[in-house]
């Protein structure tokens, strides 16, 4: 059913056609209207066999779905920036522990100095810790990840958290047509939750158990190796899901114009406005082409590699920074076309929700396929720094 | 069937394995365990040598509270509620300390027991000082020096914290009082909501006493009314364990290594003396002297 709903109720509506068991969260701009939606329809009886639990904060919230999860119950909380960070030391645990929580990060900046508004700099943070990272482009993205982030990480094969990142404000508080998915077909797609392993009188296991150093590695290993196998298992997903809905949002890239000999490169919402500047960009005569990264861990580098074997140049736009190094994605990309003779541009920009606008990013891209721009911040005014 | 046994690595004499060996006997084995990270955690669930009879979830040191609300929680959502109760099992620094999280637990009412093992101290990582280390104890960080004689803040009250919550049962126990920790559990598990039960664990190692003297040490704690033995429904005081005869603190303190530097130094005369009078606050505050009339 096509519907204009602003984007935190399109992550809502579909988290309760999955049919969560335990629904637990803090609140926090700009994801507090995710979990204000889910607990009204929970306060209106619409979400069965559920229980919504207002916890104390984030690293509470992330501990309740822990116990939760570990006890066969399908889990979900929303969060971003501090709150993902104050979940961190959490979620690594509910990694270790193999428990397929689904999150929602609002993608926000974090302090200090303190802001509300968007960059990827929160989930960036949480990189190394065995979950998986979606990124979404719009509104629609989100509502259709929700369902494919349940199957993915409930998977015997994979077994991990999930985390769908969607840019705060960008998407979170836009308004959009969105085909809200009937319950029939999520449904048909998702089954109810049926865990490997859970908490169980009848049958007595031990989670979290500690590890001396002749075993502790094997742990650490298999994760990885859960995360290789999730690559594809994402990719079976991903088809499975454009049959189902009819929607086809590509692997863990999309490349428009694979042919081309400049590529740019991004995540989330500024991907919808890098498909317009590709666009004139082209008519201009360039030869340039899009690549929209969607999954970031696992780190897509094989499909990375095959996409920009013929590239000439590699622009990547970060909107985080690891400081003391380069923009995160340009890192990452960089190592997964070692070898390569393709040059790289790095650059970093929108943190802290600074505008990017349209005209301004075709100046830098156009700028830096002729070897006029180069890597670093872009769009930062003269200032000084004043230390007393 | 044994709930908690096989392997458990605990020392000879450790409080905690009794006392936790009874809560599990009381609830005939059927319950989920919460632990945080600490002595108990260390000594019973090492991969390949789980000691646990009983579905068991360690998580982190400053969260079980949470994670055992999220296991009662998922239970009533998934309709399995009837399998057992939830109990967390943790000790004073995850109680106290860095685990006081656990007023969300409290104010949200979920069915859990929590158990606080309080052996007044982090021993497992060799004895330093946490929110439960009583006055003058010396700890590795609070250690008996020139200008300091050990801790100097008092022992915090989590009974009383647990009772502005609103806590439906608020008790205390000892190790050695076995048969009291089972009523006391018991009891609990027919009580809906947030329960509260701190048992005092001595410590061998970390009060510096020997095995075959716990029984006798934890019985001094009593005897002293350092350790005043309580129970509570509904926030009324509804039983205490009474005195005969009163022993001074000097009886309990003095065999302990850790209170071992207030016989030494001239300074411990104050101490000890302030340390009795906390003591005859305790027999005041909750009646423990059984009157001769």
């Amino acid at each position: 059913m096509m519907k204009v709903v602003r984007g935190f109720y399109s992550v809502a509506h579909a988290v309760k056609l999955c049919r969560p068991n335990v629904v637990c969260a803090y609140p926090i701009t700009p994801q507090t209207e995710i979990v204000e939606n889910l607990a009204e329809m929970y306060a209106n009886g619409e979400l069965e066999n559920c229980r919504y639990i207002t916890a104390e904060s984030e690293f509470a919230a992330a501990s309740i779905l822990v116990g939760a999860s570990a006890t066969g119950a399908r889990t979900f909380t929303a969060t971003c920036s501090q709150g993902l960070i104050l979940m961190s030391e959490v979620l690594f645990n509910a990694a270790g522990m193999r428990l397929p929580i689904v999150i929602v990060n609002t993608n926000r900046a974090l302090s200090a100095p303190l802001s509300i508004w968007n960059d990827l700099q929160d989930s960036m943070a949480l990189r190394d810790a065995g979950i998986i990272q979606l990124y979404v482009e719009n509104n629609q993205e989100a509502h259709d990840a929700i369902p494919q982030a349940y199957r993915i990480a409930e998977d015997k094969r994979v077994l991990l958290p999930f985390m769908v990142c969607m840019d705060g404000f960008k998407l979170t508080h836009a308004y959009e047509p969105i085909d809200l998915l009937e319950q029939s077909v999520v449904d048909s797609f998702l089954p109810p939750y049926k865990p490997a392993a859970y908490l169980t009188t009848k049958k007595p296991l031990a989670f979290g158990c500690y590890a001396p150093p002749h075993v502790y590695m094997e742990f650490r290993v298999v994760m990885q190796n859960a995360m290789d196998r999730a690559k594809a298992v994402m990719g079976e997903v991903f088809r499975e899901w454009a049959e189902v809905s009819g929607r086809d949002w590509g692997g863990h890239l999309e490349v428009v114009y694979p042919e081309a000999k400049f590529f740019v490169i991004s995540m989330g919402s500024i991907v919808g406005l890098l498909r317009k500047v590709v666009e004139d960009l082209r008519k201009k005569g360039y030869e340039v082409g899009l690549i929209k990264l969607r999954t970031f861990r696992p780190f897509p580098a094989e499909d990375l590699r095959k996409s920009l074997s013929d590239a000439e140049k590699v622009i990547v736009l970060d909107r985080s920074v690891s400081m003391g190094y380069e923009g995160n994605l340009s890192i990452e990309l960089k190592a997964a076309l070692y070898g390569s003779s393709a040059d790289v541009v790095s650059m970093i920009l929108g943190l802290g929700g600074r505008d990017i606008p349209r005209e301004f990013l075709e100046k830098l891209i156009e700028n830096a396929i002729l070897g006029k721009e180069g890597s670093g911040f872009k769009g930062v005014k003269d200032f000084e720094e004043v230390i007393p | 069937m044994r709930y908690f046994g096989r392997g458990h690595g605990a020392c000879p004499g450790c409080g905690l394995a009794i006392a936790v060996r009874n809560v599990l006997n009381a609830l005939d084995g059927k319950c989920f365990v919460a632990n945080s990270t600490g002595c108990l955690e260390i000594i019973s669930s090492q991969y390949g040598k789980n000691a646990w009879g009983v579905p068991y979830i360690h998580s982190l040191f400053d969260n079980v509270a949470a994670v055992a609300s999220g296991i009662s929680e998922a239970l009533k959502a998934v309709g399995r509620e009837e399998e057992g109760k939830v109990v967390v099992l943790a000790g004073d620094g995850a109680t106290a300390d860095i685990g006081l999280t656990l007023h969300g637990m409290f104010d949200r009412n979920h069915d859990v027991i929590y158990i606080c093992l309080d052996n007044e101290a982090y021993q497992n990582t060799g004895h330093q000082q946490s929110g439960l280390t009583p006055l003058g104890e010396a700890t590795t960080t609070t250690p008996a020096g020139r200008i300091q004689l050990g801790k100097t803040g008092r022992k915090k009250d989590m009974v009383a914290i647990a009772l502005a919550h609103g806590s439906p049962y608020v008790a205390t126990s000892s190790a050695v009082l076995p048969a009291d920790i089972r009523r006391k559990v018991k009891k609990a598990a027919n009580i809906e909501g947030a329960k509260y039960i701190q048992i005092h664990c001595p410590c061998v190692t970390g009060w510096g006493i020997d095995g075959k003297d716990v029984v006798k040490v934890g019985n001094l704690a009593i005897e002293t009314a350092l350790y005043p033995i309580v129970e509570f429904e509904n926030g009324k005081l509804v039983s205490v364990r009474r005195i005969k005869e009163r022993k001074p603190v000097e009886e309990y303190l003095r065999p302990q290594r850790r209170f071992r530097h207030l016989f030494v130094d001239p300074r411990g005369k104050e101490i000890i003396a302030e340390i009795q009078r906390i003591a005859d606050r305790n027999a005041e505050r909750f009646g423990l002297d059984l009157k001769k009339e």
